[in-house]
Formats: C-alpha cells, sequence, structure tokens
C-alpha cells in the first residue's frame, strides 16, 4: 500500500493525520457549505448583512417552500425526469446490443465501428449543435422531451458502448462457444448467457448516464425554450435571472436540483465509481 | 441460468438453414443495427454537415448563399475569436492541473482508518453536482462585497476584487470553478489506481531503501499509467468542453473577456445577437480540428493496447 499505512506511523503523526481530515474536508466543501448555510437562513439575515455567519433562525422550510411555490421548479424536476428515465433506458439497451456485437464478433470492420463510437464521444458539443438542432426541428420534436431524449439516447451509446464492449470481452468466452457448440442460436446466447452477466455493467452504466443526463445543460437550452419540456438544469438558469441577489432562494434551488443525482450517487456508490473507473486499472 | 425458451417452427426448412448457415456473419450487424444508426444520425452526420454548413450565410430559416471560405476569412479578422482561442488555451493549461491535485489529494486519502470511505465520497461530492449548479456556487463565493472569498480576502487586508467582473481575472475564476469538480474525478481515478498498485514492489522497492519522494517518482507513478493516461484523457476534453460554467457564471463578460470557442460558437448561432449558422459552425469545425489532434492521439494510444493486448 502506498503511502505507509498511518497506523505503522508515530503516535503524533497519527493525531495529525486524524485532525487534518476534517479540516481538509471543510477547506475542499468550503463554497458548498456556505451555500447550505445559505439556503436556510431567512431573507432578513441577508438584508442585514449576515451572509456569512450562522444564520438567526432557521428558515429552511420557508426557503424551500418559497422555492416550490414561487417558481416552476417542480416542473422542471418533473422534466429533468421525463428527460432522464428514458435515456437511461434507452441508452443501456442500445449499447448491450451493440457492446455484444463488437466483443463477441471478429468480422472485418469491428475495431472500425468501436472506434467511430469511440472517437465520436469525445468530439465537441458545438459541431454538432446546429445540424441537430435542424434535424430536431424538422421533425417537429423541437421545445419537447422525446427530441432531447433521442439525441442524449444516440450520443450516450458512444460512451456506452465502449464500457459494455469491454466489459464483455472481460467475460469468459468458453461460455459462449459451448453454448454454439450445442447449437444455441447467437440470439439465444445474447438474451440467455451474455445478458444475465451484464447486470453489475447496467448498474454502473445507469448510475452514470443518469447523472450526466440529469446534469446536461447545454443541449437543454439548445434543444427546448419552454417551461413546459425544460429540465432543472436549463431551468435554474433563468430562475437565477429572475431571483436577482435573492441568494436565498437561489442557493435553496440549487441544493433541489442537485439533490436527485446525489442521492443516486449515495445509494449506488460502489456501481457509479466502478463505472467511472474503468480502465484505470488496466491498460 | 433461465431455461432456454424452446420458440415454436414457423419457417420454411430451407429458409432456416440457410439463416443457421450465416447467422455468425449476420448477427453483428443484427445487433448493432440500431444503435450505429442512432449514432451516425445524431453524430457522425452531423459533424460532415456542420462543416458542410460553415461554408454558407445562413440564418437558419432562409435561403443559405455560398460564400466559400468567406467565414472563414472573417474569423481570422475577428478579436473577439482570438480572444476564445486565448482563453481556451488557459483553460486547458490550467486545467491539466487537476491530474496532479487529484494525485495529491488520493494519496493523502488512500488510508484505512476509521470513516475513510465516507471522506472519500464527500471528496468525491463535486463531481456529481451538476456544472450549473457549481457555477452558481462559485458565484456566490466570489460576489464582491458579501462573498465567501472578498471576506477572506479583507481579512488577509486585500482589497475588495469582484472576480466575475475584472477582465484580468475573470477567465482564472471561471477555471478555479471548473477544477473543482475535475480534481474530484482524477482522485477518484488515482484512488483505484492507488488500490491495484502491485504490494510487492512496494515492499522490494522499501527494502531497496526508496523512500516516499523516490518511491513515488519511480516505482508508484509508473504503475498508475493506465489512470493517468484516462486521468488526462477526461481532462483535456473536460477543459475544450467548457461550456456550462461560461454561460453560467458571467455569459461571456464583461466584455465578452471570458468567452471560450463554445461558448462565442453558441452565441453567434443562437443568441439574441442573431442567428448566423455559418459563422458559428465555421467557430465549431476549428474547436472540433484542435479536439481531433488530441482524440487522434488517444485513440492511437487505445489502438496500439488493442493490437498488443490481445
Amino acid at each position: 500500500m502506498f503511502p505507509k499505512p498511518i497506523e505503522q506511523a508515530s503516535p503524533g503523526l497519527r493525531l495529525g493525520y486524524n485532525i487534518a481530515l476534517p479540516i481538509a474536508l471543510i477547506l475542499w466543501l468550503l463554497p458548498l457549505i456556505g451555500v447550505m448555510m445559505t439556503s436556510i437562513k431567512p431573507s432578513s439575515d441577508l438584508a442585514a448583512g449576515n451572509y456569512f455567519g450562522l444564520p438567526s433562525s432557521i428558515a429552511l422550510v420557508e426557503n424551500y417552500s418559497a422555492v416550490f411555490e414561487n417558481s416552476p421548479i417542480g416542473q422542471y424536476i418533473l422534466n429533468s425526469f421525463k428527460v432522464t428515465i428514458p435515456t437511461v433506458i434507452g441508452t443501456v439497451a442500445l449499447s448491450c446490443l451493440t457492446g455484444f456485437a463488437l466483443a463477441v464478433y471478429g468480422f472485418r470492420a469491428n475495431l472500425l465501428v468501436f472506434f467511430m463510437f469511440v472517437a465520436g464521444n469525445f468530439v465537441p458539443f458545438q459541431i454538432l449543435m446546429v445540424p441537430v438542432r435542424d434535424l430536431t426541428l424538422n421533425m417537429g420534436l423541437y421545445d419537447t422531451t422525446l427530441g432531447l431524449i433521442l439525441f442524449h439516447i444516440a450520443f450516450q451509446t458512444g460512451f456506452c458502448t465502449l464500457f459494455m464492449r469491454n466489459f464483455i470481452k472481460a467475460l469468459p468466452h468458453e461460455l459462449i462457444e459451448s453454448a454454439r457448440v450445442e447449437g444455441v442460436s447467437e440470439l439465444k446466447i445474447f438474451w440467455h448467457i451474455v445478458l444475465p452477466l451484464m447486470r453489475p455493467a447496467i448498474a454502473a452504466l445507469a448510475v452514470l448516464v443518469f447523472t450526466f443526463i440529469w446534469n446536461d445543460y447545454f443541449w437543454a437550452t439548445v434543444l427546448v425554450q419552454g417551461s413546459h419540456a425544460l429540465p432543472v438544469t436549463a431551468g435554474l438558469y433563468s430562475l437565477n435571472g429572475q431571483w436577482v441577489a435573492a441568494w436565498h432562494l437561489i442557493s435553496a434551488g440549487s441544493i433541489v436540483a442537485a439533490l436527485p443525482p446525489v442521492i443516486m450517487f449515495f445509494l449506488m456508490q460502489r456501481h457509479f465509481i466502478a463505472g467511472l473507473t474503468l480502465g484505470a486499472t488496466k491498460g | 441460468m433461465a431455461t432456454p425458451v424452446v420458440m415454436p417452427v414457423t419457417a420454411a426448412p430451407a429458409q432456416k438453414s440457410w439463416w443457421k448457415a450465416n447467422q455468425r456473419r449476420l448477427a453483428p450487424w443484427i445487433f448493432l443495427a440500431p444503435g450505429v444508426f442512432m449514432f451516425l444520425v445524431y453524430v457522425i452526420i452531423p459533424i460532415f454537415e456542420s462543416m458542410w454548413i460553415s461554408f454558407y450565410d445562413w440564418d437558419g430559416i432562409g435561403e443559405a448563399t455560398w460564400i466559400g471560405w468567406g467565414n472563414y476569412v472573417e474569423l481570422f479578422d475577428d478579436e473577439a475569436f482570438y480572444t476564445s482561442l486565448k482563453n481556451n488555451v488557459i483553460w486547458l493549461v490550467l486545467y491539466m492541473l487537476a491530474v496532479p491535485a487529484g494525485l495529491l489529494i488520493a494519496i493523502f486519502l488512500n488510508q484505512n482508518v476509521v470513516g475513510i470511505r465516507l471522506y472519500k465520497s464527500l471528496f468525491f461530492f463535486p463531481f456529481v453536482i451538476s456544472q450549473v449548479v457549481v457555477g452558481l456556487i462559485f458565484a456566490w463565493f466570489y460576489a464582491p462585497n458579501f462573498g465567501l472569498l472578498t471576506q477572506i480576502l479583507a481579512w488577509l487586508g486585500m482589497g475588495d476584487i469582484a472576480i466575475l467582473a475584472d477582465e484580468r481575472f475573470v477567465t482564472y475564476g471561471i477555471i478555479a470553478a471548473g477544477l473543482w469538480p475535475q480534481i474530484a474525478y482524477c482522485m477518484i481515478l488515482y484512488l483505484t489506481g492507488l488500490n491495484n498498485v502491485s504490494p510487492d514492489q512496494i515492499e522490494a522497492a522499501r527494502l531497496d531503501g526508496a523512500r516516499s519522494w523516490r518511491m513515488l517518482w519511480h516505482v508508484i507513478i509508473p504503475q498508475l499509467r493506465p489512470a493517468t493516461f484516462i486521468a488526462v484523457v477526461v481532462t483535456v476534453i473536460g477543459a475544450l468542453r467548457s461550456f456550462d460554467l461560461v454561460s453560467i457564471m458571467t455569459d461571456g463578460g464583461p466584455y465578452g473577456s471570458s468567452r471560450v470557442l463554445s461558448f462565442y460558437m453558441y452565441e453567434q448561432a443562437l443568441s439574441e445577437y442573431g442567428f448566423r449558422m455559418g459563422y458559428g459552425a465555421a467557430i465549431a469545425v476549428i474547436l472540433f480540428l484542435i479536439m481531433m489532434i488530441f482524440i487522434t492521439g488517444f485513440i492511437w494510444k487505445m489502438v496500439s493496447d488493442e493490437r498488443g493486448g490481445r
């Protein structure tokens, strides 16, 4: 293990480490802690110049209910779910298929198709912006959640294919070979043999894609305009314009918007990290 | 394992045997079809369409007029383009700090004390939050008069600096906000990497008398190469994709001084200043070409791993 385990160090160093940990954490999260504090302060505190100190009284309920009552943030959050959940399902479904095809079959264009997905996944969004917006307009899907979902599914399939393909490649190939010897069809091999083994990969991708799509801001502003379809990231930006300097509301709104992926992360932490660190250990 | 479902045979025997004979060859394309179709329509073809549009003068609604290299000629005379390009370079260089900073935090946290798992999760926290929220948090942090940073600077006896309203500091202020989640990302990559460093080699090096720094440089970092590769890839991509924070924190201001190419492109093509799709596409093509330099390098390495590894 590197660095040397702290249990083997001198008692003084050990104590120092145990003190340094919480201090480092507080410094690291200082901006976030500040915003959390602001979100539970009454507006009178801000007016009196108490931006930084402890709140004079806890206005948690007032601020958070004001955010929901005075703004369409409830609708925005619902829209975010309406975009995120179908995208997760669609992306995972498509990439299970593509990942299986690229991992199991050795056909000539295999690497070419694979690197098309990988390279496409890295391009700047702006080079897609004008044609994708145009395409969405022509299909009559501009300003709808469906237009956003279709694009997200297509784009995320790039990263997810990379992930699924590497995952399936690491499975024992003998399973598939012996099934073929017994005459099991390719479709059944996929459905009955490989798919059940892909559960951890599916879980990891589902949490990752959920977070990516929930946090998307660029495409939400490009493909959606009205608050009937606006996801919470883009919605928060427009609320920021309305609530000029009402920092207690902006803070509470930010925290509400950040909450779903945070909950997701803490519930599915192991899968989340397994997804992100794919390939960080072998290479 | 689930028991195989026996499907009733409805197809004619001749057809079935043709399928049987060819299914190994056809199956990959059937599995690939939906994903490849979506990816072509929404990602690959639009890249070429954008290149095509960049040769037109087009407002997005009316007739497009072919102007050849006109947009590019205008671009090379455009002050705002150079400001954005310069800021992109600053982003790229400073964003790289996320890699060593992430490694440093990972080394700091790679211990087995009580509650360390919770510490690791909380350190990773900024990455899970949307960039919009990160932008708002830092806008509050930097706010003149009352922001936390201003208070700290005042306490240290320094004057009031409105970071986001000052042309000299604004880009650095936004980059610092972007580094926060990016460092968290690199940290988690390195924590996983450190977990997989071979203990035998560390012991051997310890017996040889290698101490912390030399150990880190000669034994640990070489073994962390896969993690470093991914950290560099995601950081370069992140730096060139920077759009959200600029849009949220300053909207490109003051006086366009915090624009980056991705933001300038959006501004030209879709903002109230007019719908200059062709000009925007030309900016996007330049950004794409810059990104291509890096993408080619990454793919090059991945292909050689792929050929050598298996």
